[in-house]
């Protein structure tokens, strides 16, 4: 028994990891459509839910309770087995990545030599939920949706696995916490010496995500809802789990690897004003986000439609008043430090994934493709060459760290500018 | 730690059920499936015995064999996908002429 | 100890059992998934051999990859028929001999150099840092086979383009 206790040991720290990022990714998931209806709402100069809670605040719950209490209908028609299973691939794909994240320093991830390829491969396995869905509810728009969502899912994977070359190529290692480790000791975030790197994963993500430009496989006006037309309820539910938690997957991914993961900025630049580290002001961040957030909501109080409101509203306000008191007690701060600076760089990217649905149009289908294949892919790999040229430049011939990369980057620009002259957006595939 | 001979004798289950499904399925799909069988079963060899003889050349040639794997797949799909435009199968009894 | 050997048995039996439903299922979809079954627990064995980055790859590369296009491919040539249709061919008991054949064939010659395998097995530490000893390998021994290979992916791939080509 003991031998068998020993030999679970290594696996203990991940399962529990997954089942906490289940249940954290949960309430972030329920928290995120009150978030995107909010935001895009305000966006198109609109209030958006307010009739359940306090603005819409209490929104969350009752979509949740809606979708749990719905019946779970399967077609006649369908592949029955896999219509029922088919939502939980696509969950499982998704949360299961969490456990080789890590969200801080402190934070005792599994530190495995090939985390990010197993991070990119299991999130792959997502497009099976979406596929096999489609497929199984043997009708036509789901099965357009399915066919057409693999292809975008494979042809952006490409571009995707390139922006991340040149990340671990500048990391050195391809494992996560190494990756951050080396950021910290350069002392700067990659982002700021691939920032064409980045701007292709970003762009990737949104597409591996189907989020706006690139939701065609969901695109209401042509395919009803995509893949998950059949689905209701639950299911419907877990599908929904499941492209939020691909996006704040997709949003960690890219944080660890461009954005210093659990790094303050500044970390490790001061700037002495009387004595006085100016920037040292920012590890009070998350006692002030906090504050600020109690303060706002007891200052909606007075105004509130009535005393229900008034109550829900009081009651956040103490949560989040008792979270920032609990941060100031000795020793907290510094705990939560990483752990802070992660998930504030993750939302930042969950609301810029909201702000471009409010802002761009959705593209057309040969248009996606031929940006995918013709665009990104393209500079991509002459990105991963420079990177390549730079790091030998930067390495061997000494030259300085930033010149060395921004000069490829430029380049990479030229070549991308001479690629978007020779592929008009317009011309059909 | 496993002996090799287990690795030896799982690898030849799934070489003799990818054998099997070439030879008997009559639908060219599985039949590419199987042949994907085959090769996962010598990759299981390869590193059983990369491990036996501590060297990562298996590991290298695992990798090599993969590569074929995909590039097989791509071909034999695309072939398919031809055949399938111009017969409206795929199924292996009906492919018999060697020049269409 | 024991626990390794019942977590092989365990991925082994997994493996060999979808293998079989791979090639006796009628509807190719559900062939297709339990390959993907048969592929993740040989990449789980390959975890359990040491070799975590041709893990990683049999996952990207074989489930995310291969097995995609074999999906694509199956929605896209959506047969109907072939569900009805008898899925062996005629000569099917042939086939079956031959193979088990070619099993107690392999079994004899595993069973008779059983004494070759009974090498102690060297410890893990030789293949770590796998990646690193991976890519050295690759890039030095074997440049050669490695650009090869590489072409060989591109003949590949403008040969499947122009054979899926419309005319």
């Amino acid at each position: 028994m003991a031998e068998l206790i020993d030999a679970l040991q290594p696996y203990l720290i991940p399962t529990l990891r997954v089942v906490i990022a289940f249940l954290v990714l949960s309430l972030i998931a329920a928290a995120m459509i009150w978030i995107e209806r909010k935001v895009l709402a305000h966006l198109q100069v609109r209030l958006g839910p307010m009739r359940v809670g306090p603005h819409g605040l209490l929104q969350p719950i009752a979509d949740t309770l809606k979708l749990l209490l719905k019946e779970d209908i399967v077609p006649a028609e369908a592949d029955r087995f896999i219509f029922l299973y088919a939502p939980v691939i696509s969950v499982i794909a998704a949360l299961t990545p969490f456990a080789f994240i890590p969200f801080a320093a402190n934070d005792r991830a599994p530190d495995v030599n090939v985390a990010l390829l197993f991070i990119i491969g299991v999130s792959s396995l997502g497009i099976f939920g979406i596929i096999l869905g489609g497929w199984a509810s043997n009708s036509h728009y789901p099965l357009l949706g399915a066919l057409r969502s693999t292809a975008q899912l494979v042809s952006y994977e490409v571009a995707l696995g390139f922006a991340l070359v040149s990340a671990l190529l500048l990391g050195g290692t391809l494992s996560m916490r190494g990756i951050v480790e080396k950021q910290a000791e350069l002392g700067v975030w990659f982002v700021f010496l691939q920032p064409v790197a980045f701007f292709i994963l970003f762009v990737a993500a949104l597409a591996e995500t189907n989020r706006n430009p690139f939701d065609l496989p969901e695109a209401e006006s042509e395919l009803v809802a995509g893949f998950h037309t059949e689905y209701s309820g639950f299911r419907f539910a877990l599908y929904f789990m499941a492209e939020y938690s691909a996006m704040v997957l997709v949003s960690a991914i890219a944080t660890t690897l461009f954005l210093g993961g659990w790094l303050r900025p500044f970390a490790n630049t001061e700037v002495v004003i009387q004595g006085f580290d100016v920037l040292s002001l920012l590890d009070w961040m998350p006692v002030a986000v906090f504050g600020f957030l109690t303060l706002w909501l007891l200052k909606e109080i007075p105004g509130a439609d009535s005393n229900t409101h008034r109550l829900a509203l009081l009651i956040f306000a103490a949560v989040f008043g008792g979270v920032a008191a609990a941060l100031l007690l000795p020793g907290v701060l510094p705990a939560v430090q990483g752990v802070f600076w992660f998930l504030f760089k993750v939302f930042i990217f969950l609301f810029c994934f909201i702000w471009f649905r409010g802002t761009f149009p959705r593209y057309r289908f040969d248009q996606l493709m031929r940006l995918g294949w013709h665009f990104m892919i393209p500079v991509a790999i002459v990105n991963v060459i420079f990177c390549g040229i730079g790091l030998l430049l930067w390495q061997q011939w000494d030259w300085n760290l930033a010149g060395a990369f921004w000069v490829g980057n430029l380049a990479t620009l030229l070549v991308a500018l001479l690629l978007a002259g020779r592929t008009p957006a317009g011309q059909a595939a | 730690m496993v002996p090799t001979t287990h690795y030896l004798f799982l690898s030849a289950a799934l070489l003799t059920i990818g054998v099997i499904g070439v030879l008997t399925r009559r639908n060219l799909i599985v039949v590419l499936m199987s042949i994907e069988l085959i090769l996962n079963a010598v990759n299981i060899n390869l590193i059983a015995f990369a491990r036996q003889l501590a060297s990562v050349e298996g590991h290298v040639f695992a990798i090599f064999v993969i590569t074929v794997a995909a590039a097989e797949a791509a071909v034999g799909l695309g072939i398919l996908i031809a055949f399938f435009r111009n017969r409206e199968t795929v199924n292996t009894d009906e492919i018999d002429l060697l020049k269409w | 100890m024991t626990f390794y050997l019942a977590t092989f048995y365990v991925l082994g039996a997994i493996a060999v059992l979808s293998a079989l439903l791979v090639i006796t299922r009628r509807n190719p979809v559900h062939s297709a998934i339990f390959l993907i079954v048969t592929l993740l627990s040989v990449a789980g064995l390959y975890l359990q051999l040491q070799a975590e980055f041709l893990a990683a790859v049999q996952i990207i590369l074989y489930i995310g990859g291969v097995m995609v296009l074999f999906l694509f491919v199956i929605l896209l040539v959506n047969l109907e028929v072939t569900v009805r249709q008898e899925p062996f061919n005629r000569m099917w008991w042939i086939a079956g001999v031959a193979a088990l054949v070619l099993l107690g064939e392999l079994a004899v010659t595993y069973y008779l150099g059983r004494q070759a395998f009974a090498i102690p097995v060297t410890p893990a530490a030789a293949l770590q840092p796998n990646t690193e000893l991976i890519g050295r390998t690759l890039y030095q021994t074997y440049m050669l086979p490695f650009e090869i290979a590489s072409v060989l992916l591109l003949v590949a791939m403008v040969g499947a383009v122009l054979m899926a080509r419309r005319r």
